[in-house]
């Protein structure tokens, strides 16, 4: 597997980085601890996957990473730049410049054609006017970024009338279109069988390599694990160490 | 742009919705038609009372009136000439009315006025319910041979005019059989046997003969207008029947100016009838020549021969203002001797009562839209739960909490502007065609449900005020959004992980 990196100034700091995070949920009166100081990092172009039992927490590492939830203690930099403590409106811009996500169930909105979900981020980027003078271009791109992952032939349909398999295609299709530098993926194959699971971690892997994408992605699938540049455990809220995959 | 995109894609698929605002639509409509006939009523009666009384009236407080008219209307002029489009002068007093119908002696309270035939129609639209057709062009007290209107001429669709038969041999004709009638029972023997023989005809009065001076065949007492309230009832199917016509003579009874005043009476020819269709006015007043008039009371001065009037009506050029112009005479004619108002001035209460009961009608039915909105928020509150996980993926996506706001709002907008809008199509159509529903209902039920009859006017008068719409829009759409607003601001407030997680 390529690891290359862009060459930049910051060669040698990891894209993204998490340290000792802690982040507790609180249901009724118990409080349950999720995550128990959790260091984890990203290098550029690199495909981690994390694993561990339901319940050890990878899914809310995941949104910590991605700022849709805060953490209870802990920093988190992106690209050098603290992202935990970011005001709001800072987070929405961070999620749709630069992190894009894709999850189990592909959380498409189902009132809107797969063109339409794919141009959603850029939708939510620019003015109304702004949008309107740009479409074409935009929709060439969606429609390009649909024909890599090999949805061309559905451009109009809706979520509803896609299978498992063609709605990821088409979530992964929406995450790269604000061409993001990390992908946050949380168990991208998790609803699909075997065969069009395989076909989703392709297209990911493919993304990885030939645009080095970072990816990191939740599973908790060993033998998916196996298949990325690192693999992190996550045992209970903790990191397991010296359990490495090498690279 | 998404905000858009997403609202348009829930306008075309949430149903319920749309159900929700047919509340606001049902509203906005019947507020629209309601404010349409009121205003309409309001305007035809603001209209009448206009055309009668002419726009300001400088009275004078005492009723033996004021002398010298002519000085008074120069001095009036210098004022403020260049607004005056006509100026009258008119003399009033109560009086009693008495006439002879079927051999009873008929009496009415009445307010006598004297007009002057050539100046009366530069100020006051009286003339035009007038029911002679030359009348109408220049209205003369000489009594018209024939030719009196039988249907209605303010009926728009004569075929809802009840015919006046009685009418049709109202004028000279008329008094010339009815004084034949009178030489002959004046000299028949039982009296009382020809007036029972006859009691088919409305017309047959026991009256006195005139002296041998005045041969009611070709003569004429000095002419008078009635209001057709005065010598006609109206019966249930609304036909009116007319106690007294055009040719027949009436007797009025009044005061005489000075000190004290006498008691006098004098004999008139019913030269014409009036019709204003406001009951107020044609059940009071009657019109007759201000020359003879002032001689009859006494209100010329015997030596130097001037004479006294009670008022000055003033038109003034459309669209002066009558307050100002009212306030400019105020300033200079003495307030003790003095009284100006304009028309509106004169009819205030009933003016007022008016617009208390429209404001009174537009907050209970304002009340309803604003139901209506509960609707509407207990519906969107519904849909955000419906919506949650789109929220969320919405915020995954980077759209801020202020975004996911404007999409609600923006859909709250959006049906408040489908619902007024659809509102004031329905409202304004059904105004359009308020006659036509009005008649097809009557057809239904067999009950007429706008009964000229009853009303006096034979179409139910509209009036589309597009400020009064704009308002009515404007308070749908913002119950809409207010409605939407709480809903909206739970949905911005959801927490992404949440909203992801909900199932």
């Amino acid at each position: 597997m390529q690891t290359e990196t862009p060459p930049s100034a910051a060669v040698f700091s990891p894209l993204l980085a998490a340290q000792n995070i802690y982040k507790t949920y609180r249901k009724g009166a118990n409080e349950v601890p999720v995550l128990k100081g959790v260091d984890f990092a990203v290098a550029r172009g690199e495909l981690v996957s994390i694993v561990g039992q339901s319940g050890s927490g990878k899914s809310t590492l995941l949104h910590l990473l991605g700022t849709l939830d805060r953490p209870d203690e802990g920093e988190i930099y992106f690209e050098g730049h603290r992202i935990d403590n970011l005001a709001p409106a800072g987070c929405d811009l961070l999620r749709n410049r630069h992190i894009g996500m894709i999850f189990q169930s592909y959380h498409l909105l189902p009132e809107l054609s797969t063109l339409e979900n794919v141009l959603a981020p850029l939708m939510i980027r620019h003015s109304t006017l702004g949008y309107w003078g740009k479409r074409r271009e935009y929709r060439q791109r969606a429609a390009e970024l649909l024909d890599t992952v090999g949805l061309s032939h559905r451009l109009t349909h809706k979520p509803r009338e896609l299978s498992g398999g063609e709605m990821q295609r088409a979530a992964i299709a929406r995450a790269l279109m604000a061409k993001p530098k990390l992908l946050l993926a949380d168990e991208p194959t998790g609803n699909l069988d075997r065969q069009t699971g395989e076909e989703i971690l392709e297209v990911l892997h493919q993304l990885n390599a030939e645009r080095s994408l970072s990816i990191v992605m939740v599973t908790h699938d060993p033998a998916i694990a196996a298949r990325a540049d690192r693999t992190v455990h996550l045992v209970e809220g903790r990191v397991e160490q010296g359990d490495r995959a090498a690279a | 742009m998404y905000k858009l995109l997403l609202c348009w894609r829930y306008l075309r698929t949430r149903y319920i919705a749309l159900a929700s605002i047919i509340s606001v639509t049902l509203g906005v409509a019947t507020m629209i038609v309601v404010n349409a006939v009121m205003d309409g009523f309001a305007h035809e009666m603001q209209g009448r009372m206009n055309d009668i009384l002419s726009d300001v009236i400088v009275t004078s407080r005492s009723m033996e009136g004021m002398p010298n008219p002519e000085w008074h209307m120069d001095e009036i002029r210098k004022i403020a000439g260049d607004e005056i489009v006509g100026m009258t002068p008119t003399t009033q007093v109560p009086a009693m009315l008495g006439y002879y119908h079927r051999g009873q002696y008929v009496t009415r309270q009445v307010n006598v006025i004297g007009i002057d035939a050539e100046t009366y129609a530069s100020v006051s639209a009286f003339g035009r319910y007038l029911q002679h057709p030359k009348n109408r062009e220049q209205l003369s007290f000489d009594l018209r041979e024939d030719g009196y209107d039988v249907l209605d001429h303010q009926a728009d669709n004569s075929a809802k005019a009840k015919p006046r038969v009685q009418m049709k041999k109202a004028g000279w004709k008329h008094r010339r059989e009815e004084a034949a009638f009178d030489k002959r029972i004046a000299v028949a023997p039982q009296p009382t046997e020809a007036a029972t023989a006859s009691s088919d005809s409305p017309f047959a009065g026991a009256r006195p003969p005139e002296g041998t001076t005045f041969d009611p065949a070709t003569e004429q007492h000095e002419g008078c207008v009635l209001g057709i309230g005065l010598c006609s009832y109206r019966l249930a199917d609304g036909t009116d029947q007319f106690q007294a016509l055009p040719g027949d003579d009436i007797e009025i009874h009044y005061p005489s100016a000075g000190r004290p005043p006498k008691f006098l009476h004098t004999k008139l020819t019913i030269t014409d009838v009036y019709d204003s269709k406001m009951a107020q006015y044609d059940m009071s007043y009657m019109f007759m020549p201000l020359a003879k008039f002032q001689e009859m009371r006494g209100l010329v001065d015997p030596e130097s021969g001037i004479r006294f009037v009670n008022a000055i009506q003033i038109k003034l050029q459309p669209g002066a203002d009558l307050n100002a112009f009212r306030d400019k005479l105020r300033d200079h004619f003495e307030l003790h001797l003095y009284d100006v108002r304009t028309w509106r001035d004169m009819e205030g209460p009933l003016l007022a009562a008016i617009q208390t009961e429209t404001l009174v009608l537009n907050v209970l039915l304002f009340l309803i839209i604003a139901v209506a909105g509960f609707g509407i928020l207990a519906i969107f509150f519904m849909i955000v739960v419906e919506k949650t996980r789109d929220i969320g993926i919405l915020k995954s996506l980077g759209a801020s909490s202020g975004g996911i706001l404007g999409i609600f709002l923006t859909y709250g907008l959006s049906l408040g502007v489908v619902g007024a809008g659809l509102g004031i199509g329905g409202g304004l159509l059904f105004v359009a065609y308020i006659n036509e529903i009005a008649d097809f209902l009557g057809q239904i039920t067999g009950q007429p449900v706008f009964d000229p009859a009853v009303y006096y006017l034979y179409r139910i008068p509209t009036l589309i005020e597009p400020l009064t719409i704009a308002c009515i829009a404007a308070g749908a759409i913002a119950i809409a959004v207010l409605a939407s607003l709480l809903p909206a601001r739970r949905a911005a407030r959801l927490h992404p992980v949440e909203a992801l997680r909900f199932e």
